[in-house]
């Protein structure tokens, strides 16, 4: 199934939930409202049409004000995929785990979570996956600045040596 | 009689555990032998490759792809040329397509060799790694007479490779398949078929397909668990299509399907399928002769857009997501691995094991510290 028929099945069944389709990208996206992804994703998952039962990728992207989740799904059973993505604010990213509907969300979220700062709410165990516990900032946000120290050790580099 | 009063007990394995594939380390609360709870700690290795892709022109960041990866750099790199290209519309000579086929399927042989070697040494079986490491070492002399280098290649380019084969390669090439089939029937009589180690893995640490899907697992440990699904098959990339090979699934011959040791089976079996690919490969070579496979070196802007290309890598699927924002460097460059989501599901199928199995199942999801990190 193309991602226009996902993104009509998907609205037939769950209304305003799911948002504008974006055809013009070479992958086809479907814009999901953060409040709603669960169900959306379950849906996915659950629809005998859609039987989305892999989550292939899931991962933040910089939108300027705001980050988008991406979520990359495809089908085993019905060889298709689709692409999702929640917009959510960066002042406040706050949207819902799906780690409920694929427990291989887990590990993608924290890492949302550590290199982005979006929270995940529902997910059993948030915190940064790849950087220290006590890293400070969400790099792969445009406006990260890299820090001059970590533990205070120095982390520029003297040209004039 | 007084009951004898047991305690669970917390016990650190790594980082610099010799069973965890680079720097891993697992934070494991036990109860005697058994473990009652594992949790992975990752991050040791972490080099901000995709902050570092944000700052690098496409062409440029093609030498960091080999990082993601450093066992398997090749197969790193063909995923991210396929990533732009398809991004950027940029086409890809057919010779160079069948360089980039031929030296990422040696590269996956070479992978495998160290996956199926350090599995059997991690339970116990010491002199069969010896063995995988005399034939890496033929793959990297034939991968370094083609690009130079023996780990790191940085061959495959955007639309193309670094440089045309040398004269006489596809002799050494074929030589070398041609060899390789005999081997691996030493290799089936040194281990794959003894009897003790068959005794070690099977049954251990079961994944049922559901499972297997459920955690994002992909490549030889889903096909383990008898899901029949290759991307160079079912959702093919390059020229793939015109290639014949079979996709070995786990069947449970020995223990059940999803255990381990279909884990190391398929890998081996996976091993004899590359090999046909490369010799199909090479025979397709001689009719491009003439073609030039190696692109411009230039730089290039690619109008607003996102892709996303999923490869069979040898640690599953390689999942690249490129968005361009229409400068010459990407604005988000994402590499989905293999290694991530099988350490990722390490957590839910580890409790209840006994701590040296959980030596077998790291060693059987064949994950590698950087491809987890990046």
């Amino acid at each position: 199934m193309k991602t226009e028929e996902i993104h009509q099945t998907l609205t037939a069944r769950l209304g305003d939930a799911i948002g504008a389709l974006h055809a013009e990208t070479i992958d086809p996206w479907i814009e999901v409202q953060a409040t709603a992804i669960v169900d959306v994703t379950r849906a996915c998952k659950e629809d005998p049409a859609l039987r989305f039962d892999f989550l292939s990728s899931l991962c933040g992207v910089d939108a300027g004000d705001s980050i988008f989740v991406v979520y990359h799904l495809y089908s085993y059973a019905l060889r298709h995929s689709t692409v999702l993505k929640v917009k959510v604010p960066k002042d406040t990213p706050v949207t819902r785990s799906v780690t409920g509907v694929w427990r291989g969300a887990d590990w993608f979220e924290r890492e949302a979570y550590d290199l982005f700062g979006v929270r995940f709410e529902g997910h059993p165990d948030l915190r940064r996956i790849l950087l220290p516990d006590d890293w400070e900032g969400h790099p792969l946000r445009k406006e990260y600045v890299f820090p001059s120290h970590y533990g205070g050790i120095d982390n520029t580099r003297d040209y004039n040596i | 009689m007084a009951t004898l009063q047991t305690v669970e007990m917390e016990l650190n394995m790594g980082p610099q555990h010799p069973s965890t594939h680079g720097v891993i380390r697992f934070i494991l609360r036990t109860d005697g032998e058994v473990i009652a709870d594992c949790k992975p700690d990752v991050g040791y290795l972490h080099r901000s490759i995709e902050k570092i892709a944000e700052l690098c022109t496409y062409n440029g960041f093609m030498p960091y792809t080999d990082r993601v990866d450093y066992v398997a750099a090749m197969n790193a790199n063909h995923a991210y040329a396929l990533a732009v290209e398809k991004l950027a519309g940029l086409p890809c000579p057919r010779r160079a397509e069948l360089l980039r086929m031929i030296t990422a399927e040696l590269g996956r042989v070479s992978s495998h060799l160290i996956s199926v070697g350090t599995m059997a040494m991690d339970v116990g079986a010491v002199t069969p790694f010896p063995y995988a490491l005399r034939e890496r070492e033929r793959i990297n002399d034939l991968l370094e007479e083609i690009c130079g280098a023996r780990l790191t290649f940085n061959y495959h380019r955007i639309g193309g490779v670094g440089w045309d084969m040398p004269e006489g390669w596809d002799k050494k090439a074929r030589k070398f398949c041609d060899s390789y089939d005999k081997i691996l029937d030493e290799w089936d009589r040194l281990i794959t078929k003894s009897h003790i180690f068959v005794e070690r893995l099977a049954g251990v640490v079961t994944i049922p397909a559901a499972d297997a899907i459920d955690f994002g697992l992909s490549g030889p440990n889903l096909r383990a668990s008898g899901v029949d699904f290759d991307l160079r098959r079912d959702e093919p990339y390059a020229l793939y299509p015109e290639m014949t090979f079979a996709v070995p699934v786990g069947a449970g011959a020995a223990g059940v399907v999803g255990d381990s040791y279909n884990r190391f089976v398929v890998r081996v079996q996976e091993m004899r399928e590359s090999v046909r690919i490369v010799r199909q490969c090479l025979s397709l070579l001689p009719a491009t002769a003439g073609e030039n496979p190696v692109p411009k070196p230039k730089n290039f802007k690619v109008k607003p857009n996102e892709c996303y290309v999923r490869t069979e890598a040898p640690r599953g699927e390689m999942g690249i997501y490129v968005v361009s924002d229409g400068s010459d460097k990407p604005w988000r460059y994402k590499a989905r691995t293999g290694s991530f989501t099988a350490m990722g599901a390490v957590q839910h199928v580890s409790s209840g094991i006994l701590i040296a199995d959980l030596v077998a199942l790291i060693a059987s999801f064949d994950v590698v510290a950087p491809e987890i990190d990046r």
